[in-house]
């Protein structure tokens, strides 16, 4: 009885799961009249504006990663290392990006960066791609910092920065050789999150007006009828290739650390 | 940046014993600073001022008049609906797959698919719904051809109310799977077997021991999917554009060219943003916390 109850819940959970799952594959397929085709796939790839916007995408994602990397594991290493009782406000405020809108935050940098301000950062196109790679970390920040900050509880940080220092390391040397490649799987895991999210991120760069791939679907979205369901599955598959790319790493951590 | 903050760093480890330590956090305090706290308060204070920049109460006054109220209205509306749907269809798939005796094997994809779906949102999510529950969607197509009917006939609109709830739970229902499922995991068997002992029935176990023990944990996560349904934007623009006038969106036409014709009454809009998810996350970590005194 309690097992028929069980596989009820998770087969019509799973049905609305997977409905718009086949909705979305099976429009994508319809561009052709009566018959299945790869049309709406061949049309969005061979739209310039995808491949425009999709590159300006990527490559903002990996500089918000590389910013990320490089503000959140000096910063935890540190406040682990030397600042203990500042953990509990750090965790707090890592956590704001999730109480304050997104729209809310962005709002406050237009008014904050405008061309009349102190610090005119929308004024150029250049400027504004800073602000908006900032906006991309500070939506990154809640899962980048936890991935690391976990990351650093499973190593003793202490021990490894006495002994490094005793023959002789640097800070530089201790973070980029001792740190980051002991918590790489937690990094690599807020990085794939970070990547699955800029990616289609829309609210910041639609109203930082940057030719982003959010935008872009968006506007495909109001004009087109099949192309949308393409950019559907596309984004699926990416965000699914993300998250499977973290599950690998942190298996691949699971069986390289057994032996010992 | 990096050469700076190890710089600053090598002069407190350098044997001397002055209290520079928190200069390591400084970069960060600075980028907190620069891009969240700042900008946050540049909008709370921008609500409680007039164009001339003096203190005023008349944008939070602005908030009550019909229309705004009313999308505040809709968008508490959805956001409790999907919140509320969402935690108990997740609930029941969590508590299905930790209790209900099913295989083994089916726990970890769920979990995976949970943390794929639940970032799965914004305008691709709309996408998907559009062709599953659009006019020529999917669902829509199969009713028709074999019963003659479909969800239009039927009141359904997707660009509504429930058409926007049904769509917000596509992330709604994982976040709630990913997060309760450690909860129920943490209902040791000791307290089933000892309520057993003293002569409890099944319902009695649930209503007095376990339900009372997860209730912080489902209230909390209650608070957090509200926060969550209450600040989407894409799926919300992508979906509808802007015939459905619900908070996020209002304030994203107000941004993009002031449809309310007065910038101040467009702070106080996101103002009112920021009191709603602050009071439901406030909500959410008072409530994490006494959950967490059982579930160790």
């Amino acid at each position: 009885m309690k097992k028929l109850f069980a596989w009820l819940a998770l087969v019509i959970g799973l049905l609305y799961f997977v409905l718009p799952l086949i909705g979305m594959t099976r429009f994508s397929l319809m561009m052709r009249r009566g018959e299945l085709s790869f049309d709406a796939y061949v049309k969005v790839f061979s739209d310039p504006r995808f491949q425009n916007t999709f590159s300006y995408s990527v490559m903002m994602a990996i500089v918000t990663i590389i910013f990320g990397i490089v503000l959140v594991v000096p910063t935890a290493y540190w406040v682990r290392l030397k600042l203990p009782g500042l953990r509990p406000y750090i965790e707090f405020v890592t956590l704001l990006p999730l109480v304050i809108p997104a729209i809310v935050i962005v709002f406050g940098y237009i008014r904050l960066y405008n061309t009349s301000s102190w610090l005119p950062l929308t004024g150029t196109a250049f400027g504004t791609d800073i602000l908006l790679m900032f906006g991309y970390a500070t939506l990154a920040l809640p899962y980048m910092y936890r991935a690391v900050d976990t990351g650093l509880r499973t190593i003793d940080v202490a021990t490894l920065t006495e002994a490094a220092q005793s023959l002789g390391a640097g800070w530089t040397t201790i973070l980029a050789r001792i740190i980051l490649p002991n918590v790489l799987v937690a990094v690599l895991s807020g990085a794939f999150l970070t990547f699955a999210i800029v990616i289609g991120e829309f609210t910041m760069a639609a109203l930082l007006n940057r030719p982003a791939f959010g935008p872009f679907m968006q506007l495909l979205g109001a004009n087109r009828a099949y192309e949308p369901a393409a950019l559907a599955v596309i984004a699926f598959v990416i965000t699914w290739g993300c998250l499977g790319l973290i599950q690998l790493v942190s298996r691949f951590q699971k069986s390289a650390s057994r032996p010992t | 940046m990096s050469s700076a903050v190890s710089g600053t760093k090598a002069q407190s480890g350098a044997g001397f014993r002055l209290p520079l330590h928190w200069l390591g956090v400084v970069p960060f305090a600075a980028f907190i600073l620069l891009f969240l706290i700042l900008p946050t308060m540049r909008i709370v204070v921008g609500a409680f001022q007039n164009p001339d920049g003096s203190f005023t109460l008349e944008n939070i006054w602005g908030l009550f008049t019909p229309s705004i109220l009313a999308a505040y209205w809709i968008s508490i509306r959805i956001s409790v609906a999907s919140a509320l749907i969402g935690c108990l269809v997740g609930f029941a798939m969590a508590a299905a797959v930790v209790l209900g005796g099913l295989p083994k094997w089916i726990r970890s994809p769920l979990m995976t698919f949970s943390g794929v779906a639940s970032n799965f949102a914004g305008v691709p999510l709309a996408f998907a719904f559009l062709a599953t529950l659009g006019p020529v969607g999917l669902l829509n197509v199969l009713l028709r051809s074999n019963f003659g009917f479909d969800l239009r006939m039927l009141g359904f609109n997707l660009l509504s109310f429930w058409g926007l709830t049904i769509t917000y739970l596509f992330f709604q229902i994982p976040l709630m799977i990913l997060i309760i499922t450690p909860a129920i995991d943490g209902l040791k068997r000791e307290w089933r077997e000892a309520a057993e002992i003293l002569g409890a029935s099944g319902f009695q176990y649930w209503r007095y021991v376990a339900f009372p023990i997860l209730l912080p944990s489902i209230l909390g996560t209650f608070a957090l999917l509200f926060a969550n349904a209450f600040g989407a934007v894409a799926t919300a623009i992508a979906l509808t554009g802007s015939s459905l006038s619900i908070v996020p969106i209002l304030l994203f036409a107000q941004i993009r060219g002031d449809v309310l014709g007065n910038p101040h009454l467009g702070y106080a809009l996101a103002f009112g943003m920021i009191v709603v998810t602050g009071v439901a996350n406030t909500l959410y970590i008072w409530l994490r916390a006494r959950s967490e005194r059982w579930l160790k």
